[in-house]
Parts: structure tokens; sequence; C-alpha cells
């Protein structure tokens, strides 16, 4: 994979949590990933097409969500309910989207699908290449997450 | 001049989780009166049906995308001078150029604070009331 697309998706992550959730995420350091097995307990799945082809997932731990979410939304949340997976879904579409911005002005045009989203312990993650994946793992004090990005075939660029 | 608080304005997302997340934030910058809509459809039903002063709408939806009913509402002579702030997570140039194009009052690209809201939204309502 173009490393020129990792930092693009690090920087997206942490800017999206630090402004709608006051998180503030500390990434590790990247590593391949050749199975399909998720790292967290609910993902986020968006399908990327355009000068790169390909997919980014986020994969958050269960106590790492529901926080994120419950300073989004100003409320105590408790359970993995219908508005944690409505979040993860908007949440994977402004890391896209923030993604996607700083990717445009280094040439790369990309357009992103409506985004899915899987929870429960052990989902797979179908990347719309197959894979091997590239991990980005974050920590936030409750708890990790990671970003998961599977992209080729890619033209363009500066 | 201080914007008036009661502003009635139509919040209009396909996640509900995000139209609380702007309500959370409008509320943080004082404004209660709010109404809500899942989609653009929707969101002219409710036009057509009740007063409201302020819309902020998401631009990807199903069924009526937020640059569709920002052209509806712009092409309808009781709606058209109403103030429109598009949210979206698309800051790609193609998109702003529609959307200026489409007569959008201004834009706000997500992840966005409660200051920047409410800053948009005085800074909209601000150059009308010139």
């Amino acid at each position: 994979m173009d490393v020129r697309f990792i930092n693009p998706f690090l920087n997206g992550t942490v800017q999206v949590l630090k402004t709608m959730a006051f998180v503030e995420p500390k990434a590790g350091k990247p590593f391949l990933k050749k199975d399909s097995l998720a790292r967290g307990d609910i993902s986020g799945i968006i399908g990327l097409t355009g000068a790169a082809r390909g997919s980014l997932a986020l994969s958050f731990s269960e106590s790492c969500i529901l926080k994120i979410v419950s300073n989004m939304l100003g409320e105590e949340i408790k359970t993995l309910n219908g508005d944690i997976k409505d979040a993860v879904g908007e949440i994977t579409n402004m890391v896209s989207g923030a993604a996607r911005k700083e990717l445009e002005t280094l040439g790369f045009n990309i357009t992103a699908a409506i985004p899915t989203v899987v929870a429960g312990k052990d989902h797979s993650i179908s990347h719309v290449l197959g894979g091997p994946s590239i991990i980005i793992p974050f920590e936030t004090p409750q708890g990790p997450f990671v970003v998961d990005i599977c992209i080729g075939g890619v033209s363009g660029g500066q | 001049m201080s914007v008036d608080k009661n502003l009635k304005i139509l919040i209009v997302d396909d996640f509900a989780t995000m139209r609380k997340v702007i309500r959370n934030l409008l509320k943080q910058g004082g404004f209660e009166n709010i109404v809500e809509a899942e989609d653009g459809a929707a969101a002219l039903k409710i036009l057509k049906s009740q007063p409201v002063d302020f819309i902020i709408s998401d631009w990807n939806m199903p069924n009526m995308s937020g640059l569709e009913l920002l052209k509806a509402v712009r092409g309808d002579d009781e709606l058209k001078a109403l103030p429109f702030l598009m949210v979206t997570a698309e800051a790609l140039k193609d998109n702003v150029v529609a959307a200026v194009k489409a007569g959008v009052s201004n834009y706000i690209v997500k992840p966005f604070t409660a200051e920047v809201l409410n800053e948009k939204i005085e800074k909209i309502v601000k150059s009308l009331a010139a």
C-alpha cells in the first residue's frame, strides 16, 4: 500500500475524535494485518473509489466507543445500542471526509460510499480488495481502537 | 446585535445520532427551538407546514440530498429567503462550488465544534440583517 495514504487517515481520525468527542487518541506503530478478523467490538467500513480503490474501517473496543459517543451526545450511554451504531457510521464517514480532503491536496481525488456498521465479538471486516490491510492502532484512556485501511490501484498524486 | 436564541432551527440529517449531536451543539449556544427531519423530502414537508427561521442540512441523504433540498428551497417563493447552512463531511472543491452556485448561505465541514457552528449561524443571521 502507498504509504502516503497512512498520514491523512491518521490525522483525520485524531481531528474527528478530538473535535466531536473531546477524546485525544494516541497513535501506535502501524502494522500489516493478513486476516479479516476485526480488532474491535464494533466497526464502521466505507468503500473508496477514484484515484485509489479500497476501503477504510474503524474498529472500536466497547469501552472506547461508549465514551466517545457519550461525549458526542452529551449523555451517558452504557450499551452498544442503535445510537452507537449510527455514530460509528458517522465517525467513519467524517474520518473518510477529513482524510480525503488531505488527499485532495496531494492530488488524489477520491469519493466514498455509504458506511456500513458491523458489531459483535470476533466479527470480520471484508475489505473491498480482500486484503492485506494496514492497521494503525490507537489508545485512549477508555480503551483501544484501530484504523484498518486496505487501498490499492493508486493513480495520480503529486 | 446578538442573534435571537428563539430562532426556530430545522436540522436535516438521515443519521438520528448526528441530529442529536447537532442539537447538543446548538444547545450549548443557547438554541433550544429545534425541529428535525431525516431527509430533504421530510424537511420540505415541515417547511410547508410550519414556520422555520433557519435550516441546517446534511449533504448526503437518501430520498432527497441536502443539495436538492437547497435547490427546492431557493426555487420556492415562500421559502427562498431562508438561511441555509450546509453540513457535510465533503470539503471537496467541486461540492463547495455546487453548493455556492445553488445559493447556500454558508458551509460547515464535519467535524466541527459548538463554537464554530454558532459562529456560522451568527454570521449568516447578521449578514441577512445588514
